[in-house]
């Protein structure tokens, strides 16, 4: 934990004087839910990049690939989940009902409390 | 030279206003409105001024349009009265807590319900706790003095904080008297530029006004706008001072009237004040030892200093517009102020409080001269009859 300052040392009003340094505030320790890659294959269609709210999609420029998320940022909405072209394919073919952690679908949003064992499935 | 004008308290804030030359003045054009801002936008359409002229749609959205201008950079002002203020009110704690040192001419009038568009002073005592610096103006005059003075305390580096410059509705606001109106060179050269520390309109230069602050830092910001307020009590001494010095005035915290061999003091803000200097006046004739302290300062409160001046008198009585509805004996907000004030000072003195003219009804130097009449008495009896007392309400 940084060290607290006192009301002498920090800037009037609550103002924050040094620009963009929401990076720094780790928005990612509230996510109950956590997006990881399933068995179904990426597109690269970008989607997911296009769609997040936190700018939490990784993305290989160059290579234009989708490469992971950056959980030290992303809230788990599952709006990436729920863009995914690739997951409505797996869902559509699927028999019966797909739960949002089923391991066949391309992006899975998994419990930050149950990641532990299925991260090691 | 400066030259003399029949003007209405509220034109004469005008013309204060005309000659500071804001960057951007935002203020709702419709009723609780006064006339204020109706003569200001005369000035603009006649190109007597540089200034952004926003109205809105609604107090609430006027003092809204303030704050981001005083943030982006601007020296900004605005007028409201009674239940403009109260719709103001979210953003009356935002622009003090945002340090935005934007300038607010109050003309006090009372508060719904019942409808009433009269004096008295209950829209003023509810901002009391909201982080502004108050100022009190017996005529319009001195509400044209205050509004010059307001500029540079408010902007002060050391206060940075909003300021209210309150007159009697009607009773000064909508009343001609004779105003003298400086140069306009001259208030131009007391006022000075606007050099705002952290403007948002510095591009190059980018931050954040007012983003989320929790328990971790909320608190330390509160004891930052104690510090500004217990520096602007230095800070009014200093620009009151060299106001004085330019313009030939006597301005201080408060004014002492006939204070100096005074038995009884009441203490009266506002158009109430004038009343009261004929009430000591004609008892003065009559050999009675009165003496008036008018209140100037209401915020920061100047309770050391008043409590200093009462020093001595033998009884006190309390003028108060307004009520402070379940305060101890459904006292007004001045009374608990100077009673405090007194108490901690070590100043232990019989004193009374008489709510008076609600609603804008009259108050007369006859009322006020019997009101110090039961002052006398209470000093010779070392004892208070009544602690608080409803002046002209009928039974």
């Amino acid at each position: 934990m940084t060290e607290m300052k006192g009301w002498k040392e920090i800037p009037i009003g609550g103002m924050i004087l040094d620009a963009g340094n929401s990076e720094e505030y780790n928005t990612g320790d509230w996510r109950a839910f956590r997006p990881v890659s399933g068995e179904a294959d990426c597109t690269n269609c970008m989607l997911c990049w296009l769609n997040c709210p936190d700018s939490s999609i990784l993305v290989d420029a160059e290579n234009e690939e989708m490469t992971g998320f950056d959980l030290k940022h992303c809230k788990g909405c599952g709006i990436c989940a729920a863009v995914c072209p690739v997951n409505a394919g797996v869902i559509r073919r699927a028999e019966g009902e797909v739960e949002k952690d089923d391991p066949r679908l391309c992006i899975r949003m998994v419990e930050e409390g149950k990641f532990q064992e299925v991260g090691n499935e | 030279m400066s030259k003399f004008e029949a003007l209405t308290g509220n034109a004469a804030v005008s013309n204060a206003m005309r000659q500071i030359n804001p960057d951007v003045v935002a203020a709702y054009p419709i009723t609780p409105q006064t006339d204020t801002v109706q003569t200001f936008s005369e000035f603009v359409a006649d190109g007597l001024v540089d200034t952004e002229f926003v109205t809105v749609e609604s107090e609430h959205s006027a003092m809204s349009a303030c704050v981001g201008a005083s943030a982006a950079g601007a020296r900004v002002m605005t007028a409201t009265s009674a239940n403009g203020l109260a719709l103001m009110w979210e953003i009356i704690y935002i622009a003090a807590s945002n340090r935005c040192p934007i300038v607010m001419s109050l003309v006090n009038r009372a508060l719904s319900a019942p409808i009433n568009i009269h004096c008295d002073h209950s829209d003023v005592m509810g901002m009391r706790d909201s982080g502004w610096i108050i100022l009190m103006s017996e005529n319009g005059q001195e509400a044209y003095d205050n509004i010059i003075q307001a500029i540079r305390i408010g902007e002060h580096p050391d206060v940075l904080l909003p300021v209210a410059v309150c007159q009697d509705g009607f009773i000064t606001s909508h009343s001609l008297e004779r105003v003298e109106l400086f140069e306009d060179g001259e208030v131009q050269d007391f006022v000075g530029t606007h050099e705002p520390q952290w403007p948002l309109l510095d591009v190059e230069d980018p931050k954040t006004y007012g983003p989320l602050d929790f328990y971790d830092y909320y608190y330390e910001h509160k004891r930052q706008q104690v510090e500004a307020m217990e520096k602007a009590h230095g800070v009014i001494r200093e620009v009151t001072q060299e106001f004085n010095d330019r313009f030939g005035r006597e301005y201080g915290l408060f004014e002492a009237y006939r204070m100096d061999d005074a038995e009884v003091a009441v203490i009266a803000a506002n158009s109430t004040a004038g009343t009261a200097k004929t009430a000591v006046d004609n008892l003065r004739n009559q050999g009675l030892k009165a003496g008036l302290l008018k209140l100037r300062v209401f915020r920061p409160f100047p309770g050391q200093e008043l409590a200093e001046a009462l020093r001595g008198v033998s009884a006190v009585a309390v003028m108060d517009r307004a009520i402070s509805f379940g305060s101890m004996d459904n006292a007004g907000p001045l009374f608990s102020e100077v009673v405090s004030a007194l108490t901690l000072n070590d100043v232990h003195v019989p004193i009374a409080d008489y709510v008076y003219g609600l609603g804008g009804r009259d108050i007369r130097p006859g009322e006020i001269e019997n009101v110090y009449q039961e002052a006398f008495q209470m000093a010779e009896n070392g004892k208070v009859e009544r602690r608080v007392r409803y002046l002209g309400v009928r039974e």
